[in-house]
């Protein structure tokens, strides 16, 4: 079989493959998924037709369409198809969907993440539908000798009116597959009021598979010949391997191989997402899970400690930046001194305008309010795992990856193969939330079959991943308002950092609000490895900036509601500076349905509510959660959220996700840590490391979408900094306390009698 | 190294294994059924729910040993068809978002409303508090093992 790209274009998703000798193309994916159920097979088509790289048709005229994104549980697996098939004009029940391989020739951003799958794809992939409807439109024309433009279709049909006649698509497949695609400039997209699938809620494609327990995830992985691999990794940050003894596992039952791997060339330069904790750990390889599983346990190793070192590291763009681990075993409690320090220490000024300095000397009174949160660990439900087959110069990896991109050429390098040679296939993914961004697990396994020459699963532990590193930063914010006499406020600061890095938007909400502004960011280095963790910087500047602006709502004797609404009108009607980079009467729009929604005004004895709102990943939040206490215990009755992310192309899945991002917030303001002594991670499994549970989560959740035409924008990450806040608030309104760290729980504990 | 017979979802089906193997990697790594998850290996997350004898217990702190003579239930077998009243609840509700945890939360459910065909919120929580949705579908669970109680 040869591929055939017909470059009729800059895009390079119409690039249209056909077999050598004629128009039929089987399906490229290396990973098709599952065999199809006997139900399934009465209606699989004897022969399948490529129209274009996400769409075949069969000569039935089934359709299979390619979800090209790695799914993390966003369910872009369902929702961008439902893309191609509006404007491919199906009928959806006729829809097979498969995932795509990592397949960078044929797809454009295989990337989940930054909540931007469906904000990148509806124009692309609704192009994608769109020309491969054309494209069967000018077969039929080209079969019944009449003009194209007379032509309509309707789910998965092709008509004539003229002479009535009327095809199924599966019927001109074949012809349509070996036509030149028309110029997607040429080619008309539906308007928002003739959708039929974008806007109606499509169940998950892979539900029925998820509730039977079928083979989707790359731990369920497995071929002939296939060896299990366990990790060791040095157990504090700071240290490497010294020395390990194999002999101290190798006779026990099942295993067969215990080596170390160095994940980089020496000198090579590494990608923005090339983190790695520990650049050399311990594999140790034999037949079963559990026999690797105990010999890790047993393994006799000692540790070092580690020196600085430095590397060359890539950034997205061109730029190329020296990055340096400092040595040493670190400690929390040395973070919070550190941090602290910069109360009153000055930062790098991201933003300024007006006169704040001037204005603070002249305040009636100053509020000032620090904020902290700990590290987080991602604890996706699926640990850290891969498979790989690396034979000779050629690789095969199947893993968990929100990127394949960022870390092929890596992988390429470790091995010393051509790039070409590497092939990564997207397994279903067990959770992401940003962890999956870093694939170092992918090089690991890469490494470990290669040196074994033979197809290897390896599979961390839950403590493995847990104390692997890649965590959200630790944070402080310290908020300065400067009020006059008869309360109005003058001038508003804030200071924040990390460790290692700063979490300040400093062209966001309030800046754009407020006359006299200050913005300034700071960062501590460390050795501790951090990663996206859905929202960065939002999901702890958020809770920090809207539970400040709730303090001083009081302090001003202000509705909290009304307050952030004076001042959004503030912004969209005489903005203060440049770059404000967001859209006020959107930002006001949240606020005002969640206001409607929740019944802000109504007040419940016993029922406490506290507000927030936020705007990230190009889309606005707002949100109320109302509270009761019960037997000396906050209980979460009823949550409230107003989104505007543009067009809901499926919303009960949206709601779903919004819903899934709120009962986050919830678990990690109450409960996330990850704290250090001497390097080393004090939480390793569920035990320790408290996740929010059934008994925790929310009576009821609502999610509202405002109703408008704008383009699709970010889902997956907006619903989750406002939690915070809004939580935060609520308790505040119930026990009469503010709570400044995160994570709340031990604050809470101290308050008299409360359980938690 | 030790031969058994186990009973899993009707059939009889031997492995040859270390006796204290759980019986969470027996199914996985043995029997090829993967339906049933490794989460945290230290019966805290739920992901490896099976049921033994009927009884929702946690696949990955049960040795082999102890698993013969008695019937071992998995994700695979609570229905030929997907068709059980807790799996279609569930695709009712679309309660899934990564799926991981879900097998796990279902085998919970399955064997709660054997128990107690009409459960309470409170009963609900407590029979479920062992699974852990990182991805926080708690809402829908919930309201999918009541459409599942309402057509049992």
């Amino acid at each position: 079989m040869t591929l055939i790209d017909k470059k009729i274009n800059r895009r390079s998703f119409l690039k249209v493959s056909t077999l050598a000798g004629g128009g039929m193309m089987l399906s490229f994916s290396w990973l098709a998924g599952c065999k199809p159920t006997p139900e399934e097979v009465l209606t699989m088509p004897k022969e399948w037709f490529e129209i274009n790289s996400y769409i075949k048709i069969g000569e039935n005229g089934a359709v299979t369409l390619f979800n090209p994104n790695p799914e993390f549980g966003s369910n872009v697996k369902t929702s961008l198809p439902m893309l191609l098939a509006e404007e491919l004009d199906v009928d959806w029940k006729n829809v097979f969907v498969e995932q795509a391989d990592f397949y960078p020739k044929r797809y454009d951003r295989q990337f989940t993440g930054g909540s931007q799958g469906i904000r990148s794809g509806w124009v692309p992939l609704r192009t994608a539908g769109a020309t491969a409807r054309q494209l069967l439109v000018n077969a039929a024309a080209q079969t019944w000798n009449v003009p194209a433009s007379e032509i309509t279709t309707n789910a998965g049909y092709l008509e004539h009116k003229g002479s009535g006649k009327r095809v199924g698509y599966g019927e001109v497949a074949s012809l349509a597959g070996t036509l030149d695609a028309p110029d997607p400039e040429t080619v008309k997209l539906k308007e928002t009021s003739d959708f039929k699938i974008i806007g109606n809620s499509k169940k998950n494609v892979d539900g029925l598979k998820i509730v039977t327990g079928k083979p989707m995830y790359a731990m369920d992985h497995k071929v002939e010949g296939m060896k299990y691999a366990a990790i060791v990794h040095p157990p504090a940050f700071g240290m490497k391997i010294k020395s390990f003894d194999k002999a101290s596992v190798t006779s026990l039952p099942g295993i067969q191989d215990v080596f170390s791997i160095k994940l980089f060339k020496e000198g090579f330069e590494r990608h923005a997402f090339d983190t790695t904790t520990f650049p050399e750990i311990i594999a140790i390889v034999g037949n079963s899970t559990w026999e690797v599983m105990q010999a890790k346990k047993v393994l006799k190793a000692d540790w070092e400690i580690a020196p600085e070192s430095n590397f060359k590291m890539g950034g997205w763009g061109p730029g190329v930046s020296e990055v340096k681990v400092p040595s040493g075993l670190e400690n929390s409690s040395t973070h919070a001194e550190k941090m602290a320090e910069y109360i009153t220490k000055p930062g790098n000024i991201l933003r300024k305008d007006g006169d704040p300095e001037g204005e603070f000397k002249k305040a009636d009174r100053v509020i000032e309010r620090t904020y902290t949160a700990p590290f987080l660990a991602h604890n996706p439900m699926e640990p850290i795992n891969c498979f790989a087959d690396v034979k000779g110069d050629k690789a095969i990896i199947y893993g968990p990856s929100q990127i394949p991109d960022f870390i092929h050429g890596t992988i390429a390098n470790s091995l010393g193969l051509e790039k070409e040679n590497v092939q990564i296939n997207l397994a279903r993914m067990g959770g992401g939330f940003g962890r999956r961004a870093y694939c170092h697990h992918m090089t690991e396994a890469a490494l470990i079959s290669q040196k074994i020459q033979a197809p290897v699963k390896m599979v961390y532990t839950r403590e493995d991943d847990m104390t692997a590193g890649v965590y959200r930063p630790t944070y402080s914010a310290t908020y300065r308002a400067a009020l006059d006499e008869n309360n109005n406020l003058l001038a508003l600061h804030v200071k924040a950092g990390g460790i290692p890095e700063s979490p300040i938007h400093a062209n966001r909400f309030p800046a754009g609000a407020i006359d006299n502004y200050l913005a300034e960011g700071w960062q501590i280095e460390s050795n501790i490895t951090v990663g996206a963790f859905r929202a960065p910087g939002s999901n702890f500047i958020a809770g920090a900036e809207q539970s400040f602006l709730d303090e001083l709502a009081e302090e001003m004797g202000k509705d909290p509601i009304e307050f952030r609404l004076e001042l959004l009108k503030r912004a969209e009607t005489n903005p203060v500076g440049k770059d404000n980079d967001y859209i006020p009467k959107r930002y006001a729009g949240v606020l005002e349905l969640v206001r409607e929604k929740s019944n802000w005004s109504n007040t419940t004895p016993g029922i406490h509510k506290g507000v927030s709102a936020y705007f990230c990943h190009n889309s606005y939040v707002a949100e109320v959660i109302e509270i009761s206490m019960k037997d000396n215990q906050p209980v979460i009755e009823n949550v409230y959220a107003a989104v505007d992310c543009g067009i809901v192309v499926n919303p009960d899945a949206a709601a779903n996700m919004g819903e899934g991002a709120i009962v986050d917030g919830i678990g990690n303001a109450f409960y996330g840590e990850m704290a250090f002594e001497n390097g080393v991670p004090t939480k390793s499994n569920f035990d320790t490391y408290r996740m929010i549970r059934h008994k925790e989560a929310p009576k009821k959740i609502e999610v509202h979408f405002v109703q408008n035409n704008e383009a699709p924008t970010g889902l997956g990450e907006p619903l989750f900094p406002p939690v915070f806040a809004a939580l935060g608030n609520s308790l505040y309104k119930a026990t009469g306390k503010r709570l400044y760290e995160q994570p709340f729980l031990p604050k809470l504990m101290e308050m008299e009698n409360l359980r938690m | 190294m030790a031969q058994y017979n186990l009973k899993i979802n009707g059939a009889t089906k031997q492995v040859d294994v270390d006796p204290s193997t759980p019986m969470l990697w027996v199914l996985r790594d043995h029997l090829d059924m993967v339906g049933t998850k490794f989460g945290c290996g230290i019966s805290q997350c739920g992901a490896c729910t099976i049921h033994l004898d009927g009884t929702a217990i946690r696949s990955c702190q049960l040795p082999v040993s102890a698993a013969e003579n008695a019937e071992i239930t998995t994700i695979e077998g609570i229905s030929e068809k997907g068709d059980h009243p807790v799996q279609k609840a569930w695709l009712e509700h679309d309660v899934p978002q990564c799926g991981y945890c879900q097998a796990g939360q279902i085998m919970s459910a399955v064997a709660l409303l054997k128990d107690n065909p009409t459960p309470s919120d409170a009963d609900i929580d407590n029979a479920m508090n062992g699974n852990i949705c990182r991805c926080g579908t708690y809402t829908r669970i919930k309201a999918a093992i009541k459409t599942a109680s309402q057509s049992a």
